[in-house]
């Protein structure tokens, strides 16, 4: 039986990774075109196929993961505008650094080890941070229910605290209530984007931290308005691919029928779980990416494609191991409130 | 049933990205019906 074209098993499995994807998505607001672009390669689709239709998937997950935290008012859609002007003059930028280190021939080997790096600093630096503020936090809460919360003052790391303390005019209010330079918002936007095109990735691993960091927003308002800009850019990218013939919706209805239900999960799931949590998970999937990359750049180097199906496994068993968790995560808060309420009620 | 090969590439491409949209749209909206339908009955078993 061939629904949609394809076998009922590549069906049963496009739905569930889709749902695997969409969780770490809605959580995160990164991890699509990390997860299912090589997962599509690897699957024998040509590379225009995998890139386009993985361009698609993330465009239809992002719509979902963003109406989600549109919902949990979670989406700062002023500061959303301004990431995507700083973004795309970024990416224009980043991407003539990649041609100029062509013509050097030096692209692939500067490309890799800046993507390791910056996979590895960034991941030991996020869960290094969560763990300390673990540590001394002993509230047990962090939920985050509302874009216009009120920020507690000690959950913005001292970096983010003293490149706000920069006040160049003109100011704006984003969400939290929090004062920022516009040229500090257009210059974090440009340097992320900046990476992003230089790196050929979504950029949603450094939009993230960067918005976290050194904006200084609330991490389900950065996931959020991450998501709402990875839809411009997901679109934008499934429209250009599209006009090549590179998207095929019988690989994307599939995927994104189960990243549909796992993005409101894991979308969900950032006003339920500790924030803390969601930094330790970030930075441990990050960690993971980091290692896998590694792997299959030392496979490209020295032509071992063994050590790019290892790069590939690990990467998966990371975004297993990852949405498990944050699932697990979730059952545990809600169980736990349940039996609060419960013992209050009696 | 219109035949998209018919139309300009522009448009061939517009529509994939329309169709994506709106199977996520239905798919945001249909999971928020199931979600509204069965959080009450999963209360239920959890509190019986």
């Amino acid at each position: 039986m061939e629904p949609f074209g394809i076998a009922l098993t590549t069906l049963a499995l496009f739905v569930s990774f889709g749902f695997m994807v969409g969780v770490l998505f809605g959580f995160f607001g990164m991890g699509g075109s990390f997860l299912v672009t090589p997962a599509l390669l690897v699957m024998g689709y040509p590379a225009r196929v995998a890139v386009g239709s993985g361009m698609a998937f993330v465009f239809g997950t992002a719509v979902i993961a963003t109406l989600k935290h549109h919902d949990l008012g979670q989406v700062d859609y002023k500061l959303g505008g301004l990431m995507i002007l700083g973004t795309t003059a970024g990416i224009e930028v980043g991407s003539l650094l990649v041609y100029r280190l062509e013509d050097l021939g030096l692209a692939g080997g500067v490309i890799g080890i800046t993507y390791v790096g910056l996979l590895g600093t960034i991941g030991l630096f996020v869960t290094r941070n969560a763990l300390k503020n673990d540590g001394s936090d002993d509230s047990g809460g962090g939920h985050h229910e509302a874009a216009n919360d009120e920020i507690d003052p000690d959950a913005i790391p001292d970096i983010a605290k003293k490149i706000q303390s920069y006040r160049v005019p003109p100011m704006m209010t984003i969400a939290g209530g929090i004062q920022v330079s516009l040229w500090m918002v257009l210059g974090v936007a440009f340097a992320t984007g900046l990476l992003s095109g230089f790196l050929g990735v979504g950029g949603g691993f450094i939009r993230m931290p960067a918005m976290f960091y050194l904006i200084g927003v609330p991490v389900p308002v950065a996931v959020g308005t991450d998501l709402f800009e990875i839809v411009f850019s997901g679109g934008f990218g499934a429209f250009t691919y599209g006009l090549n013939g590179g998207v095929d919706l019988s690989i994307v209805a599939p995927l994104l029928a189960g990243s549909a239900l796992g993005a409101r999960i894991g979308s969900a799931a950032t006003s339920i779980v500790n924030e803390d949590d969601i930094k330790i998970y970030f930075g441990l999937m990050l960690l993971g990416g980091a290692v896998a990359v590694a792997f299959q750049q030392a496979g490209d180097y020295f032509g071992i494609e063994l050590f790019n199906t290892v790069g590939f496994a690990l990467i998966l068993l990371s975004a297993f191991m990852v949405s498990g968790a944050v699932i697990y995560s979730t059952v545990a808060t809600m169980r736990r409130q349940a039996e609060t309420s419960a013992a209050s009620a009696d | 049933m219109i035949d998209l090969a018919t139309y300009s590439e522009p448009v061939q491409a517009g529509a994939l990205v329309g169709a994506v949209l709106l199977e996520a749209i239905v798919l945001y909206v249909g999971y928020g019906a199931l979600e509204r339908v069965a959080m009450p009955v999963v209360d239920r078993l959890k509190h019986a």
